[in-house]
């Protein structure tokens, strides 16, 4: 039996886009660890590093990983609960499936 | 040796692994703030995939025959250091006598980082817990009191402020490898990201 409860994950990329396009710096961030909220433009970036290290300014765990290679570029979130990214009001929007 | 015999002729550039370049400075590289570990406080403990532990505090480190090792240092952010010189103790003395079915380790340090690798690469005299650089005690920013010391992978696996190493039967990957890092990371392979 088919279930068709769920659809391919190909549907994300419109409103990913959507997302991602956005400058994050504005965004607002929740630490997984402290439950600190604040703006992504106030994490603590440690970049002598192999990769970019974004770490809560209230605890110092890790929000945010983002390590570039040459062809690839990976994000761990993981130490984030969220991030909050503000949206225009006049721009469309789909609301809930 | 005979007058004027020299010996093969040296290559003007010594050989690097593909990609890096030579540095004679130290550049301080850290994904987090400088922890400091007072050495009255400092322990290194390895802990077995059944959960046995074996402890040492600095003394009994200290206390442990030393070697000094003077190695190449290759970090992923394509420098190289010929011919650093170090001494600690080998993980072959502390892994003496531990009863070990596993295969990977993660090493865990002061601040929260970690980095795998097979248990083989610690083993062999090629893996030191590291106390002393260039004659003098290891500067914090260096990973100070101790750190661990792998050269013949990427220097990411060297973890800066070593506190332990846990031993597993599976493979545990670590905070560079869990964010796009290789797994192993051989220099000479460049294996560098995922993939490599």
């Amino acid at each position: 039996m088919t279930d068709l409860s769920y659809l391919d994950g190909n549907m994300l990329d419109g409103p990913l886009r959507e997302i991602f396009a956005v400058d994050l710096s504005s965004a607002t961030g929740r630490c997984a660890n402290c439950g600190t909220t604040g703006p992504v433009a106030g994490l603590r970036v440690y970049s002598h590093a192999p990769g970019l290290v974004g770490r809560c300014p209230a605890c110092a765990d890790v929000m945010l990983r983002l390590v570039r290679a040459p062809d690839r570029a990976w994000l761990d979130l993981r130490g984030s609960t969220y991030l909050m990214v503000p949206m225009p009001l006049d721009q469309p929007h789909p609301g809930p499936l | 040796m005979s007058p004027g015999f020299q010996g093969r002729p040296r290559s003007a550039e010594p050989a690097l692994p593909p990609g890096q370049y030579l540095t004679q400075d130290f550049p301080v590289l850290s994904a987090g703030p400088t922890p400091k570990v007072p050495l009255d406080t400092w322990e290194f403990v390895l802990t077995t995939e059944g959960g046995s532990e074996f402890r040492w505090s600095w003394d009994e480190l200290m206390s442990l025959p030393q070697e000094t090792p003077t190695v190449d240092i290759h970090c992923v952010t394509r420098w190289s250091k010929l011919a650093t010189r170090w001494q600690g103790v080998s993980l072959d003395t502390l892994l003496d006598g531990v009863d070990t079915a596993a295969r990977y380790a993660l090493a865990h340090s002061y601040g929260g980082y970690t980095t795998n690798l097979p248990l083989d690469d610690l083993r062999g005299g090629r893996a030191w817990v590291a106390h002393t650089f260039d004659g003098g005690p290891l500067p914090a920013e260096h990973g100070g009191p101790a750190r661990l010391l792998v050269p013949h992978l990427y220097f990411w696996k060297s973890a800066k402020w070593v506190r332990g190493i846990r031993l597993f039967v599976d493979d545990q990957p670590g905070f560079w490898e869990t964010a796009g890092y290789h797994d192993y990371g051989d220099p000479w392979r460049e294996q560098r990201y995922q993939g490599d």
